[in-house]
């Protein structure tokens, strides 16, 4: 092995932890476990207490996927008389009619995903920027400031983001932005006049709250990067640039990957700040400027009121649904990092 | 492990005497209630020492519950449909509290608080065939007044609401059209317009969209000095939306009122009603087998029908027409205590 490039290997114990797929890396433990056999006193007492342990802990990582397989299996049941009545025609359909219990869950399903993919456009290369700029740029003065100002925007109530949105951007946005977006370049994406409630806002609203999610955890993936790998990086000839390219952000793959998933499930399952900002019009249109809907806020804002059976069927299957989304898109961000590393792991042994 | 059992004990312990000595009663329901409700449980547990708690959880959320029997007593906007009704282990009895007013509010600058409008001109607007404020159909109702060319955007509920329900009633009531595409419910299938979260987001939409109209409860209409339209009533008249006005409908109700109070009251006959409110009923067991409770409920409501009325003015809930008080002391006496 010419050059230790995996980020997750903390230099003092080689080969410590290899293949780990980890999303913090300096919780991979190298250390511990050089430690052990000298911490270890009377082998009775240990004999005892690990099994204990071991089932204890067992216990509680079972009782997660139980809690989330009962939750699905509640909600399919809650969903079936939906399921059973409305069949395929609730992903084909967009008309959500409760008076005449007609109820396609096309238009929520879109307005989530397409909200979530702005927001997320949005969010990744600014929140990425951002721990580049704070972990290799920034004057030391800067970075405990910035990073710290940048996570107080998690601590704010999504709330309180649905009201600065429909209060101050929606009306900022239609007036300073929207027009412009429409004459330069219109259709199918900018259509107006538009109140600044729309889809795109509400991709913006999301991107700024998922920001500080990509943002901190992709800074403490960049920590994690030995500072010999940047050295080696610039001894080889690279450029500032080709630095944090090849030895920072090329090595951080899987734990960007991760901080971007998390972000975009707090994206996906957002419901207040979009549902102040979005229009709440069920209705699947090309047309970002355009009011939309989505799943989270349907939910939240009929759930309450609704009396017959087959809402409260058609809105338990959507929540099915969005618990199918996050999945789905967790699978996909699983895969991607797999292949990723595997590939990492290739360019290591060449 | 082990440290932890005593606290489970001990808070086990106190939890005990809390739930079996104090006379307490669970509700849930209405949120449009809630304000006069827990004015009301206040001071009623104040003089009497009941404790009357109340989760205003929604109406529909409300109704579920009383289904289920967890609790004592429910409270809606909207009245049960017999389908639900049927499902009820017990009979269960509907009791007005309150009334219910829907303000139609608009925004356009210069243009002062007023506007006459019909309903069919109003169902217009609200399906999306009147599209300008300077429509003829607006313009002829209002001599005098310079409505401008601006596009109407329509704002609604986008929450499952008791102020929809009475709005789209009285619509389907109005307007066949109205009847036929849309219909009635706390939350339906709109043909324009952007909704809003609760009574506020709809004001919001409408303060800063020029050229929106939408609907809010009278009470979040007159505390925010809202402009509002003036709607025809069957009689013919313009009647001003207020407490007094929205009173006169529900007395103009007493003449085809059922005998279980599950009927609507938009669009009623009077001179000076207001044509778009409904009720809020408290829904209750038509029998308890806790006679302590039960006694309890039924002096509650009976309060309620008497010094209750008196707070409603003051927190913007139109009275109960003393003749139909004496109607629902009759219902409330036909409740049965004990087994």
């Amino acid at each position: 092995m010419p050059l230790n490039t995996d980020p997750r290997t903390p230099p003092v114990t080689p080969g410590g932890s290899r293949g780990q797929a980890d999303l913090k890396p300096q919780q991979s433990g190298g250390l511990v476990q050089n430690k052990t056999p000298e911490s270890r006193p009377s082998r009775i007492k240990k004999s005892w207490g690990d099994p204990v342990f071991k089932s204890v802990t067992l216990i509680f990582a079972g009782a997660i996927l139980v809690l989330a397989l009962a939750i699905a299996v509640e909600l399919w049941v809650a969903a079936y008389p939906s399921i059973q009545g409305m069949g395929w025609h609730f992903f084909m359909t967009q008309k959500w009619d409760p008076v005449m219990n007609h109820f396609g869950g096309l238009s929520f399903i879109y307005g989530t995903v397409v909200s979530s993919l702005i927001a997320f456009l949005i969010a990744t290369p600014f929140g990425i920027g951002i721990s580049v700029f704070l972990t290799e740029m920034a004057p030391r003065a800067l970075r405990e400031p910035v990073s710290f100002l940048i996570e107080i925007l998690a601590a704010i109530p999504s709330v309180v983001y649905g009201l600065w949105g429909i209060f101050v951007l929606a009306p900022l946005l239609s007036v300073h932005v929207y027009p412009y977006l429409i004459r330069w370049i219109g259709k199918p994406f900018f259509v107006g006049p538009s109140t600044g409630l729309s889809l795109l806002s509400a991709g913006i609203i999301l991107a700024i709250m998922i920001l500080p999610t990509i943002m901190s955890i992709s800074r403490e993936v960049f920590l994690a990067i030995p500072r010999s790998a940047r050295e080696g990086a610039l001894a080889l000839g690279a450029t500032r640039w080709e630095t944090i390219v090849v030895a920072v952000i090329s090595p951080s793959k899987p734990g960007l990957m991760g901080a971007i998933m998390l972000g975009l499930g707090r994206a996906l399952g957002e419901t207040m700040a979009v549902t102040m900002i979005i229009g709440n019009r069920p209705e699947v249109s090309l047309n970002l400027l355009g009011p939309s809907h989505s799943i989270a806020s349907v939910i939240a804002n009929e759930f309450a009121e609704a009396t017959s059976d087959m809402h409260l069927a058609a809105l338990s299957e959507l929540g099915l649904v969005l618990m199918g989304i996050t999945i789905l898109i967790n699978i996909a961000a699983r895969v991607l990092v797999w292949s990723t590393s595997s590939k990492l792991r290739a360019l290591e042994k060449a | 492990m082990l440290k932890l059992k005593p606290l489970f004990l001990s808070l086990s312990l106190l939890a005990l005497p809390a739930a079996s000595f104090a006379l307490s009663m669970n509700g849930a329901g209405s949120t449009f209630i809630y304000p006069l409700a827990s004015k009301w449980f206040s001071d009623y547990n104040k003089s009497t020492g009941v404790e009357i708690n109340y989760q205003s959880i929604g109406s529909g959320a409300g109704i579920r519950q009383l289904l289920a029997g967890t609790i004592d007593f429910g409270a809606s906007d909207a009245p049960m449909p017999d389908s639900l009704l049927a499902k009820s282990p017990v009979p269960i009895l509907h009791l007005p509290a309150t009334i219910g007013a829907v303000a139609v509010v608009y925004n356009l600058p210069g243009v002062p608080t007023g506007m006459k409008l019909t309903p069919d001109v109003l169902a217009g607007i609200f399906l999306g065939s009147i599209t300008k404020w300077n429509d003829p159909a607006i313009t002829a109702l209002n001599p005098g007044m310079n409505l401008p060319a601006t596009d109407i955007s329509v704002a609604h509920r986008s929450d499952g609401s008791g102020t929809t329900n009475i709005f789209t009633d009285y619509l389907t009531k109005v307007s066949p059209d109205w009847a036929s595409k849309v219909g009635k419910g706390t939350a339906v299938n709109w043909p324009v317009g952007l909704g809003g979260k609760g009574n506020e987001a709809v004001a919001g939409l409408v303060k800063q969209v020029e050229g929106a109209v939408g609907y809010v409860e009278l009470a979040y209409a007159i505390k925010n000095n809202l402009t509002y339209v003036l709607i025809r009533n069957q009689a013919g008249n313009y009647p001003t939306p207020s407490l007094e006005t929205t009173s006169a409908a529900a007395a103009g109700s007493l003449k085809t009122m059922p005998a279980d109070f599950r009927t609507s009251i938009t669009n009623m006959p009077g001179k000076d009603a207001y044509p778009i409110c409904g009720f809020t009923w408290f829904l209750v067991y038509q029998k308890y087998t806790d006679a302590a409770k039960g006694k309890a409920l039924v002096d509650f409501l009976n309060w309620a029908m008497d010094e209750g009325q008196k707070m409603g003015p003051d927190l913007y809930y139109p009275e109960l027409p003393a003749s139909l008080v004496k109607k629902i002391k009759a219902s409330i006496a036909t409740i049965q205590v004990g087994q």
